[in-house]
C-alpha cells in the first residue's frame, strides 16, 4: 500500500501537534504497519480512507488511537545495563552525599512507556532498603501515551516482557506469576511509582524539580528546535546538581547549552554552569 | 572472543541463538543433547552454556548436575533457555547450579542482558 503525500501530511501534522514528534521520511515505511490493525478494526481499506475519515471528525477517539499506534513504545528493564550501573552506582552515591540533609530524592522517568524504566529504579531502591532507610524516594513516570501509562499502572507484563533485561532472581523476587503467562509486579513496587499521562512539550509534572531525570530514547524522534525546547524544560525541572540520563545513542552535545557531560560519570549529564556565572568569571 | 556452547535439540533454536550470539561477538559451538555437550566441554570448556531443559539422550538438568560435580576451577556460566516457564522450574534450575534463566521465546535484548548479568558479555 502506498502512503500518499496527502495522507503522510495529515498523519505527520496530527502526531506533531499531539506529541512534538516528527514523522521523518525514514520512518514513513513504519506507518502502514503501525496502523494496520486499527484500519482492520475500523474496516478502512487504505491510509487515504483513514485520513479522510480522520479529517471528517466523525469519530472523536480516532485521532487518539492513531497517535497511540504511531508511537514507538519499545522499552525493557535496565535498558542499557552499563549506563544503569553508572547511574545507580557512583552517580547516585554522589547525589546521596549531597542530599544527606533533606534525605529526599525526586526522580522523573520522562517518556517512560510501559513503566519498565521507572520500575527498574524502584527495584533498585527496594533491594537497598537498609541503605535508604529514613529517606523519601519519589518516583514519577510520565508518557504522552495513555495506553502505555495504563499498562504501567497495572504492573502486569507478559512472560516475554518480564524477562527482558531482568536477572531471573530479581524477576522471581519482584513479580508474581499469574495465570495466562503474565507476571504481576509486587504491590510495594507498584505503589512506589506514580505514573501520569504527560507530554514533554508541557511544563514538567508536579512538583516541578527533580534530582534525577531519565529522558531516554524519546528525543531522537523530535525535530531539533523541539528538542532544544524540551532540554530547556528539563533544565527548569532540575537542580544545579541534578543528573540527566539519556538513551545510549543520545547526547546533549550540539543540542542544548543547559547540560554538559558529567566528567566523573561519562554517559550521564549534569547542568551546565549558569551563563551569568560564566560571564562573571570571564 | 568468548565461547558459548548452545545445547538444544532444535536446529531452529540453535540457529537463532547462534545468530544472536555471533552479533554479540561470541564464538559459538553447538550440541544436540546433554551428552554431546559434556564431550564438548571435556575438549574445550566454553565461557557460557545456553542450555535447553528437555532433550533426548541427556536432558539439561542431568547435564548441569554432572557438569557442576566436575572440576571446580574451570566452571562455565550456565544459562537455561527453555519453555519450562514457571517459578518452580526456575528455582529448581538455580538450585542445581544454573546462573541465569531465559524463557522461550526470547530476543536479542533478553539474551544480551542475561549474558551481561552473568558477566560474560
Ligand atoms: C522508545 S520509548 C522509550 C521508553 C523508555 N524511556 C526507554 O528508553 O526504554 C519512547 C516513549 O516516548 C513517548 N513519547 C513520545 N513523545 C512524547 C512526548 N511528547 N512526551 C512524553 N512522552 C513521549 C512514547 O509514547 C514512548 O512511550
Amino acid at each position: 500500500m502506498e502512503l500518499s503525500d496527502g495522507a503522510a501530511r495529515i498523519l505527520s501534522a496530527l502526531l506533531e501537534s499531539r506529541t512534538g514528534q516528527q514523522l521523518s521520511v525514514s520512518r514513513r515505511w513504519r506507518i502502514e504497519t503501525a496502523l494496520q490493525s486499527l484500519m482492520r478494526e475500523r474496516k478502512l481499506p487504505s491510509l487515504d480512507h483513514l485520513t479522510a475519515y480522520l479529517a471528517s471528525g466523525r469519530e472523536p477517539g480516532l485521532a487518539d488511537a492513531v497517535v497511540e499506534a504511531l508511537l514507538n513504545n519499545e522499552t525493557f528493564f535496565y535498558r542499557d545495563r552499563p549506563a544503569f550501573e553508572l547511574l545507580l552506582g557512583p552517580a547516585l552515591s554522589r547525589l546521596r552525599e549531597k542530599r544527606e540533609g533533606e534525605k529526599l530524592l525526586r526522580i522523573w522517568s520522562a517518556g517512560c512507556s510501559t513503566g519498565q524504566e521507572a520500575y527498574s529504579l524502584a527495584m533498585h531502591f527496594a533491594e537497598q532498603k537498609l541503605r535508604w532507610q529514613g529517606w523519601t524516594i519519589e518516583l514519577i513516570g510520565t508518557d504522552v501515551s495513555r495506553s502505555a501509562i495504563e499498562k504501567a499502572r497495572t504492573g502486569l507484563y507478559t512472560q516475554f516482557e518480564v524477562q527482558r533485561g531482568l536477572a531471573v532472581m530479581q524477576m522471581i523476587r519482584c513479580f508474581e506469576e499469574c495465570p495466562g503467562a503474565t507476571w504481576r509486579i509486587s504491590p510495594d513496587l507498584q505503589r512506589a511509582v506514580n505514573f501520569q499521562v504527560h507530554s514533554l512539550v508541557e511544563p514538567p509534572p508536579h512538583p516541578g524539580r527533580f534530582d534525577i531525570i531519565l529522558c531516554r530514547n524519546v528525543l531522537l524522534y523530535f525535530p531539533a528546535d523541539m528538542r532544544r525546547r524540551v532540554f530547556d524544560r528539563l533544565a527548569q525541572a532540575s537542580h544545579e546538581d541534578s543528573i540527566l540520563m539519556l538513551g545510549a545513542g543520545e547526547t546533549v552535545i550540539g543540542q542544548t547549552s543547559h547540560f554538559i557531560s558529567d566528567s566523573e560519570n561519562r554517559g550521564l549529564y549534569i547542568r551546565a554552569p549558569r551563563p551569568q556565572a560564566m560571564r562573571a568569571a570571564s | 572472543m568468548k565461547t558459548c556452547l548452545v545445547v538444544d535439540d532444535s536446529k531452529v533454536i540453535r540457529k537463532v541463538a547462534r545468530h544472536i550470539l555471533e552479533t554479540l561477538d561470541f564464538t559459538v559451538e553447538e550440541a544436540e543433547d546433554g551428552r554431546e555437550a559434556l564431550s564438548r566441554c571435556e575438549v574445550n570448556m566454553p565461557d557460557v552454556v545456553l542450555l535447553d531443559w528437555n532433550m533426548p539422550v541427556m536432558g539439561g538438568m542431568e547435564f548441569l548436575r554432572t557438569l557442576r560435580q566436575g572440576d571446580h576451577e574451570n566452571q562455565p556460566k550456565v544459562v537455561f533457555c527453555t519453555t519450562e516457564n514457571d517459578a518452580a522450574h526456575i528455582r529448581a534450575a538455580i538450585d542445581a547450579g544454573a546462573d541465569e534463566y531465559v524463557m522461550k521465546p526470547f530476543d536479542r535484548e533478553t539474551l544480551e542482558s542475561k549474558l551481561q548479568i552473568v558477566g560474560v558479555a
